[in-house]
């Protein structure tokens, strides 16, 4: 026991030295942990940032006018009034996402106690915009039209008010969420390919061939290699958190830090076990470099880290529970935005557990299988 | 074979300098090589042979002297200068060290020839006729379909010289041609130069070798060391000279005083054996299987403790994967081996403490220094703590590394390092050494001095040695020798028995006659490189651009990635599983939430209310709340994305006309998700407004806002419809970008970019040359994608599908250009599956309009959007898919996207060096 403890400390002290003296990985991690999420959390716009919106103004009268000029920066660029002949072939060219059409004599329908109907088309294609967009125009003219109403006392309002109020991120601040789901995709890729490029590197200069006539077993070797890589890529997470979200960008966490990194030190157990897999599988770095694609946009995708899992298919929901990385983002999100604790978080970290122990079996096996092939 | 025949030199170098970074490789370096002879090019590793023959191959760039005065001429031409080189390689011809460095080994012999064939510009009946001269020449013939990969050494090295032949060259460079080629092999290859220069009088032939015995039969001999030249002149001369009678001691003679000083003979004591000597190895019958190749074949011997065995034979016959299955690293097929006189298995962790193990290459760690390998291994052996740092400093003096203890590996010379590796293997004291070749490109002094290391541990220590090795003197000093070939012991004994056996003079001739009786060697001897000119003389093709060399280029590469199928099938897969998972996975229409409504009214009215949220489609309604504390609890697990709380006296307030809240929280975790909530529930609430003022007052009025939302081109709004589209020039810039760049880096990382550098091929036909396959890949790529697109996901198109195509076939150029230009300024495979990916995903993801409109963004995120294609293509690609466009609705975007062809072409053109950098 103390003899494979000693061998795996031993052989940890040799990958943090092979990492430290290879300044491609150590700069590959300084900037996935630092500028990249700086950059993803400051360029990522708000829902709906300078959509570009035209009008077709019929009725030209003050209310029109009033609906005109109550769509401003920075949620909509300045209308552009267009004419009705203007409208298909704009939007055909993809100049506009929203174009209003207002019909003739809407002001003096309004006046009479009618409803006239105002027309509104959207650029489905441009499906980010496209809903949360109309339900905002909707609201814009909507609010115009009932302070106009009620200037002109046309009719009774309801009196019943509803107040919205945003939880755990107050102004909905969207660099708040890409920052952090950031470094949840830099923990995934960075553990993946440190572990990964580090086993085929030592296939590669003949290295492994010599570890395996020592008195060392696979297990240890592929233990020293997870452990050693986990443990870089956690301090590498712990600092971007306390230095880059809340240091540089003054972003507030709201709960426990080191509940996160007992969750990322789990995930990183599961997600470093697959780039030993993965190193096992590949022939050579171009093989790897292709299969990194095929399972890093998945994983990073439909993870609940960019759009919300409850919208996804059920049978992708169901399938991305077998990836750590759903658990994890589902733990980050919890414990980062909504300060929950270990009460709430627990089953997540279970299935991390479970998938980690799962997928480091999995590698052990496959490592263990293909050994005579490695060296 | 002394030339009388005095010419200009075929080579003058002078005050040639050529540092790479701190090393020195040649120093101030004055020669004349003379013209119409065999030179010989002599010195250990690391002496600056390569460097030399690589710039007189114009394969190096040359770095010019602070005084200018550096200057090399071959063949009449200066090489500094582009214009005069390229006139003048074709008449050079040069072979890489390195078995089959310049060879693509997935290609057959045939396809091989033909390649370079059509890179000196032949047409096909001349490429036919040299190609069956040449190899009926070299024994080739019969093998035309054999992959070159799956040619022993000797054959590869055949290989290489025709194609290094066949165009007919003034000027042959040699590096190392016959390094870890087996004696018969090599003899026959000196033979095959012989006849060719027999029947070309006028070829000049400079060769780099590190085998003596060869070098003793050239012409003209140049005795390098540390970057110059030591002495210069015929063999005979040499021993003059030096007052020797062979090479190996003329060039110990030669050498700086304090190199020399090093040298010793090596004396092996005899080996003082009897019957109760314990056999420390023994095989029987050992074989190894992999498919249907036998690499060992029925292998038995038996070595005896303080034994030195040698192994001999050539590159891949045998030796190495014998000894990987003594050390337990490959399990072996069939047959049994004993350690010790007990039975060997791979798992059993006890005896690889008995055994030391120095593999072929040299495999230590290059991050770590000498003294923390040396630790690093101690400790893994379990060597007790406290005697590790004196077995190490024991080492480190025994073996003369004490002064270097700190440096890295790299730093160190070769000798040395093969030093550092044995010191490795003796770090736990072991029984038995297991040494891999433990001396290939070590100088003649490092060699003597490892040998004599070897020779103490034997004796002194009585370590069992098992080498191997593929030098005659170093076989004649282990007390006994297997030969194989071919996976076969051809015979066991000790050096003298075998010479006596085949009445040989010294063990290569009696090697040879075992090789040949074991049927060895090809046997076409005799047909002779009949015609030396040309029948039809070579048409020169164009200096500028030639369709043949871009054609040969394109047509190699289809080769290669057909051979390769895994490479294609990823990439054609992959986009296909990509596409199927995003575009199912990423849905922008949020739906399916949960909420729960803390009622503290209870009436008619508010449990109204909360129906008329959880009868959308949109809301799930979860159990209800009961207290504030609830509302935290249960919004912090996520389990609630809404919350609302209707205050008490709800109905009865409303029907006085008082004012009354609704409270509504949003979970802002997510602030895309939320922004969405946000929009559903206030129109919900507009609308049960104006129901309940139909209802309840009776006016008939709208509270919303009488906006009659039409949602074109995607009229259900549904993601796939709108992700489709949009994936397509994702999928199509990443995949093809990152298999051009691969292609080309693979090209730089295994060495044949050697070709671009040394035959007339231009850059641009080679540029061009790599691109095709890969615009053609992509473009199947495409109508994969279209396929799917149209039938699995069933996302109709509904433009123009000649529109789509063009502009895909453009978009493609680019990506694939794209992918040449970032292989220009990447070395490794990894770099450049980095820069090729995340060149291409951020701007198609982030910038290209995918997700958000490109005028919605701002500052250098927009200028990006504005200049990529991907942001035209993305257009394009909506516009065809959804919009029901035609060709001349799209012109103006496929006219901006064509725009950027040129540039990344010519940027990678640019970036492309056409020699390598000196």
């Amino acid at each position: 026991m103390t003899s494979h403890r000693s061998n795996i400390w031993r052989l940890g002290q040799k990958e943090l030295w092979s990492l430290w003296r290879d300044p491609v990985m150590l700069l590959l991690i300084f900037y996935s942990f630092s500028l990249n999420i700086y950059v993803a959390a400051t360029s990522m716009p708000e829902t709906l940032h300078k959509a570009p919106i035209a009008i077709v103004d019929e009725d030209q009268s003050p209310l029109s006018g009033r609906i005109r000029s109550a769509f401003y920066l920075p949620y909509f660029l300045p209308p552009v009034q267009i004419s009705l002949n203007d409208v298909d072939p704009a939007l055909d060219a993809g100049t506009y996402s929203f174009v209003l059409n207002i019909p003739p004599d809407y002001q003096r329908d309004v006046l009479a106690g009618r409803t006239p109907q105002i027309q509104l088309s959207v650029d489905a294609t441009r499906i980010s915009q496209a809903f949360s967009g109309a339900g905002y125009i909707s609201q814009i003219v909507a609010s115009e039209l009932n302070e106009f109403k009620q200037h002109h006392r046309i009719n009774t309002v309801l009196p019943v008010d509803l107040v919205l109020r945003a939880r755990f991120n107050p102004n909905l601040t969207s660099s708040w969420f890409g920052s952090v789901m950031e470094v949840i995709n830099s923990v995934t890729m960075i553990s993946i390919v440190l572990t990964g490029a580090a086993l085929i590197r030592e296939r590669e200069h003949g290295t492994i061939e010599h570890l395996l006539v020592m008195p060392v077993t696979p297990g240890e070797i592929m233990l020293s290699k997870v452990l050693a890589m986990g443990l870089v890529v956690l301090i590498a997470t712990g600092l971007s958190l306390t230095l880059v979200i809340r240091g540089a960008l003054h972003i507030p966490v709201e709960g426990s830090v080191l509940l996160f990194l007992a969750c990322a030190a789990l995930q990183l157990f599961a997600t470093t076990s697959m780039g030993i897999f993965m190193a096992t599988v590949a022939r050579s770095m171009p093989q790897f470099g292709l299969m990194l694609i095929l399972v890093l946009l998945p994983l990073q995708l439909l993870s609940g880290g960019i759009t919300p899992r409850e919208s996804m298919p059920e049978l992708v929901q169901q399938l991305m529970l077998v990836a750590p990385n759903t658990h994890f983002v589902m733990a980050s999100q919890a414990i980062l935005y909504r300060g929950a604790g270990l009460d709430v978080v627990w089953p997540q970290l279970l299935a991390l557990a479970t998938i980690g122990t799962v997928l480091f079996i999995l590698s052990l096996r496959r490592f263990r299988a293909t050994l005579s092939q490695l060296a | 074979m002394a030339v009388t025949r005095q010419a200009a030199p075929v080579a003058i170098v002078r005050q040639l300098s050529q540092h790479y970074g701190s090393t020195v490789a040649l120093d101030e370096l004055d020669l004349d090589i003379p013209a119409g002879q065999m030179v010989g090019l002599l010195g250990p590793d690391g002496v600056g042979k390569s460097s030399l023959l690589a710039i007189l191959a114009g394969a190096r760039q040359i770095q010019q002297a602070a005084n200018g005065k550096t200057e090399v001429t071959v063949l009449g031409a200066n090489l500094a200068k582009a214009g005069e080189r390229n006139r003048v390689c074709p008449q050079i011809a040069y072979m890489p060290q390195g078995l089959g460095k310049n060879l693509y080994l997935s290609l057959s012999v045939e396809e091989n020839l033909q390649f370079f064939a059509r890179l000196f510009g032949h047409d096909a009946s001349e490429r036919r006729r040299r190609i069956d001269e040449l190899t009926a020449a070299t024994g080739l013939s019969a093998f035309l379909a054999r992959p070159a990969g799956q040619l022993s050494g000797g054959m590869k090295q055949k290989l290489g010289l025709c194609c290094a032949l066949i165009h007919d060259p003034q000027l042959l460079i040699l590096d190392e041609p016959t390094t870890g080629v087996d004696p018969l092999a090599r003899s026959q290859f000196w033979q095959l130069i012989q006849r060719i220069r027999a029947q070309k009088p006028d070829l000049s032939v400079i060769v780099a070798t590190a085998y003596m015995d060869e070098a003793g039969r050239f012409d003209h001999l140049l005795i390098m060391h540390g970057g110059r030249v030591l002495a210069s002149g015929s063999p005979a001369q040499l021993h003059q000279q030096t007052g020797t009678t062979d090479l190996d001691a003329a060039f110990i003679a030669l050498l700086p005083a304090e190199l020399r000083q090093q040298h010793h003979q090596v004396e092996v004591p005899p080996l003082l054996t009897d019957a109760n000597t314990a056999v420390a190895i023994a095989a029987e019958q050992l074989s190894m299987q992999f498919g249907d190749f036998t690499a060992v074949d029925r292998v038995s011997f038996q070595i005896r403790q303080g034994e030195i065995f040698g192994f001999l034979g050539s590159n891949g016959c045998g030796k190495s994967t014998t000894m990987k299955m003594l050390t337990g690293l490959l399990p072996a097929s069939h047959g049994q081996a004993w350690l010790f006189g007990q039975p060997l298995r791979p798992d059993d962790i006890s005896t690889r403490t008995r055994v030391g193990y120095m593999s072929q290459a040299f495999s230590l760690y290059s991050e770590l220094t000498v003294r923390q390998n040396l630790v690093l291994h101690a400790r893994l052996f379990h060597v007790p703590a406290a005697s590790i740092d004196a077995r190490v400093a024991l080492m480190l003096q025994r073996f003369g590394l004490t002064t270097q203890q700190d440096a890295l590996p790299e730093q160190l010379p070769l000798g040395m390092r093969q030093r550092l590796s044995l010191a490795v293997a003796m770090v736990h004291q072991p029984e038995l050494l297991i040494l891999d070749e433990p001396t290939s490109g070590v100088d003649p002094v490092a060699r003597d001095q490892f040998w004599q290391l070897l020779v103490d541990l034997a004796r002194q220590d009585k370590v069992t040695i098992f080498i191997s090795t593929h030098f005659m003197n170093e076989a004649l000093r282990c007390d006994r020798i297997s030969l194989m070939h071919a996976g076969k012991v051809l015979v066991s004994d000790t050096p003298a028995a075998i010479i006596a056996s085949q009445q040989a003079t010294d063990l290569e001739q009696a090697f040879i006659r075992y090789l040949q009786q074991a049927g060895a060697g090809e046997q076409t001897q005799n047909a002779a490189v009949s015609t030396a000119a040309p029948t039809v003389a070579t048409a020169p093709a164009s200096r500028h651009f030639s369709w043949r060399r871009l054609w040969s280029y394109a047509s190699r590469e289809t080769l290669e990635l057909r051979r390769d199928p895994i490479r294609g099938a990823l990439a054609l897969l992959g986009s296909l599983v990509l596409m199927l998972f995003i575009g199912y996975g990423i849905t922008m229409d949020v739906a399916n939430l949960n909420f729960a409504v803390l009622d503290r009214d209870q009436s008619l009215l508010s449990r109204h209310y909360a129906q008329n949220l959880a009868g959308s489609r949109y809301f799930i309604e979860r159990p209800a709340l009961q207290s504030g504390a609830e509302i935290d609890q249960r919004m912090r697990s996520g389990e609630l994305a809404l919350a609302l709380e209707i205050p008490p006296n709800f109905g009865r307030d409303i029907s006085r006309g008082d004012p009354v809240q609704i409270g509504a929280w949003i979970d802002g975790a997510m602030p895309n998700r939320a922004e969405t909530i946000k929009g559903y529930v206030q129109g919900m609430h507009l609308h049960w407004l104006s129901q309940q003022a139909r209802e309840a007052l009776g006016t008939n009025v709208s509270f919303s806002a009488g906006v009659e939302t039409r949602f074109r081109y995607n009229p259900d709004v549904k993601s796939l419809v709108a992700m489709v589209p949009a994936m397509i020039p994702l999928l199509l810039l990443m995949i093809p970008a990152l298999l051009t760049a691969l292609s080309v880096v693979r090209e730089k990382e295994l060495g044949s970019i050697i070709n671009l550098y040394v035959t007339p091929v231009t850059k641009l036909e080679f540029l061009l040359g790599k691109q095709l396959p890969y615009i053609l890949l992509a473009l199947l790529n495409y109508l994969l994608m279209l396929l799917a697109a149209v039938t699995l996901f069933a996302v109709p198109l509904t433009g123009s599908f000649v529109a789509l195509t063009l502009s895909a076939l453009v978009y493609v150029v680019f990506a694939t250009g794209f992918g040449l230009l970032a292989s220009t300024f990447t070395k490794s495979q990894i770099a450049a599956i980095l820069v090729s990916v995340l060149g291409t995903i951020i701007p198609a993801v982030q910038f290209a309009g995918m997700i958000t409109p490109v005028s919605a963004l701002e500052g250098s995120g927009r200028l990006i959007g504005l200049l990529h294609p991907a942001s035209y293509f993305l257009s394009i690609s909506r516009g065809l898919f959804n919009k029901a466009l035609n060709l001349q609705d799209i012109y103006p975007a496929l006219l901006a996207m064509s725009l950027a062809v040129p540039v990344v072409l010519l940027l990678a053109l640019w970036l492309l060096p056409k020699q390598e950098r000196g």
